[in-house]
């Protein structure tokens, strides 16, 4: 009688290597997630409110209603997330009883410990987690999350602090690369990172779990850059759903984060896309305001 | 077979030792995977997104992803058609995961719309699992392979519930469903030996490309 097992680092690591190359699209409907399972989208992330209107209404951002989440799970056959707040461990208990197949603990909902992250190894359900550089990243990974995703500033549709996040945890990856033996360990001290992870990194050149990038992508072209920059795919949250056409945009994103490194299809899928989001710059943002800065 | 301008320049320059051409379906899913253990394996080995690179390559690997979004990109860009030509026309195919629904004759419960490359005579069912938390890894006795067992991972992976007169199966849980296939130059598996260090799926289907190219 062979053993079979659930809930290992493989198979929770495993799911985020079938979504790569692909995109993850923010819902607050069944209708909308119906939408992106057609569009393409490779997974579905059920929140309440999406980013922008978290931004707009303000108030305390909460895992979303149980209810809501079946509704989505019920609506479509791709993987179904939903957001936990940072440290909120019962939130992520009750995500794991709803049978959600992958677990957030984002930045973008309201933190519910402002020291400690969740023990992400105690859970069945694999976490994915935000980082804004290589030691954040490695900081999670270390708390058992089986993906990352770089932060960017949700709800803005503004895509600079996306670049400034993946093009920081790549220019660190290729850093350690060229560190000495020796160096490392005081690389670890510096990264506030266990050695161990800092030593695969030096050594395998890449994040010991899939990377994608999440914040303020809009566009077809932020996707694909996105892609270019070396990620392994893309969050996209407000960018649809608050765009003039989100049938088109949708379908539009999935086909350039594809073909990311082809011009001439980002150009055609980028033709008569209607609005995209309105928009906030990053820069306009008082600090207290930034999400990306959540979370350490 | 017909030679495109391309590929006659392509071969002109080959060295008769290279190893067989070996294409990996790269629309979405873990295609670097695979890419990695057939280039282990001594394959020359190329991504493939549009027709015209199905022109120079002996056979395919079609990843694990999502069969949904693999089967709306291979016909948005022109894919379908010419991969059912080269399918019917003889070309080796392995399927993992995703990739055997894409070479399942029959799905059962696809997204609305969702059509399958077809090929091997079985009905398959996506999701047969459940969600990610029933998602496993286990050991499969495969004779075919060798005694040592398989490790095999499945996630969020499809069944196949029935296998026609065409199709064998090469693999079955302990309790008798089918999670591996083979029809002629065909396989599918259910699971996906590209994340695991086994290479025993990729060298049979291998021999396959080379008894024919």
């Amino acid at each position: 009688m062979t053993v079979s097992e659930t809930g290992s680092s493989r198979v929770k690591r495993g799911l985020a290597e079938m979504l790569k190359g692909g995109v993850i699209m923010d819902v607050v409907t069944p209708e909308q997630a119906r939408i992106a399972e057609d569009a393409g989208a490779v997974a579905v992330m059920a929140l309440e409110r999406v980013p922008a209107d978290i931004r707009s209404q303000g108030g305390v951002a909460r895992m979303s209603d149980p209810d809501l989440i079946d509704a989505i799970i019920a609506e479509v056959s791709i993987p179904v997330m939903a957001k936990a707040r940072i440290g909120h461990f019962v939130e992520a208990q009750v995500l794991q009883a709803l049978d959600v197949d992958y677990i957030d603990e984002s930045e973008v909902l309201s933190p519910a410990d402002y020291v400690n992250h969740i023990d992400k190894w105690a859970f069945n359900t694999p976490f994915v987690c935000g980082a804004t550089n290589l030691g954040e990243a490695l900081r999670r990974i270390n708390e058992g999350a089986a993906m990352i995703r770089s932060k960017g500033e949700a709800g803005t549709g503004d895509v600079s602090e996306a670049t400034k996040h993946i093009r920081k945890i790549s220019s660190e990856i290729n850093v350690l690369r060229s560190m000495t033996k020796d160096e490392l360990y005081v690389a670890a001290k510096e990264l506030q990172a266990p050695y161990e992870l800092v030593l695969e990194v030096a050594e395998t050149g890449k994040l010991p779990v899939v990377l994608f990038v999440a914040g303020g992508v809009a566009t077809p072209a932020d996707a694909a850059m996105m892609m270019q920059l070396g990620a392994d795919g893309v969050f996209v949250g407000s960018g649809i759903f608050k765009s003039g056409n989100p049938e088109a945009r949708a379908a539009a994103v999935v086909k350039a984060t594809t073909f990311y490194d082809d011009p001439s299809v980002v150009a055609a899928v980028s033709r008569g896309l209607g609005e995209a989001m309105v928009g906030i710059n990053v820069a306009d943002l008082a600090a207290p305001h930034r999400l990306a800065e959540r979370g350490w | 077979m017909t030679t495109s301008l391309r590929s006659a320049s392509l071969d002109a320059g080959r060295p008769a030792s290279a190893g067989p051409r070996v294409g990996v379906l790269a629309l979405q899913g873990d295609f670097r995977e695979h890419a990695h253990v057939l280039a282990t394996l001594g394959a020359e080995v190329s991504l493939v997104r549009r027709p015209e690179e199905l022109e120079t390559i002996d056979g395919l690997v079609i990843p694990g992803g999502e069969s949904s979004v693999m089967d709306k990109l291979s016909r948005m860009f022109g894919l379908q058609a010419p991969l059912k030509t080269a399918i019917a026309g003889g070309m080796p195919v392995y399927g993992t995961c995703a990739g055997l629904i894409m070479l399942a004759d029959t799905v059962l419960d696809a997204i609305a719309g969702q059509e399958s490359l077809g090929g091997l005579d079985v009905v398959v069912r996506r999701n047969a699992f459940g969600s990610q938390n029933q998602s496993f890894e286990t050991d499969l006795d495969i004779p075919a392979l060798g005694e040592v067992p398989v490790h095999a991972v499945f996630i969020r992976g499809p069944v196949v519930e029935s296998v026609g007169p065409d199709a064998s199966v090469l693999a079955s849980l302990a309790d008798g469903r089918v999670v591996a296939v083979e029809q002629g130059n065909l396989l599918g598996t259910s699971f996906h030996p590209e994340i695991t260090g086994e290479h025993r799926f990729h060298e049979y289907f291998l021999a396959k490309v080379r008894a024919r190219a």
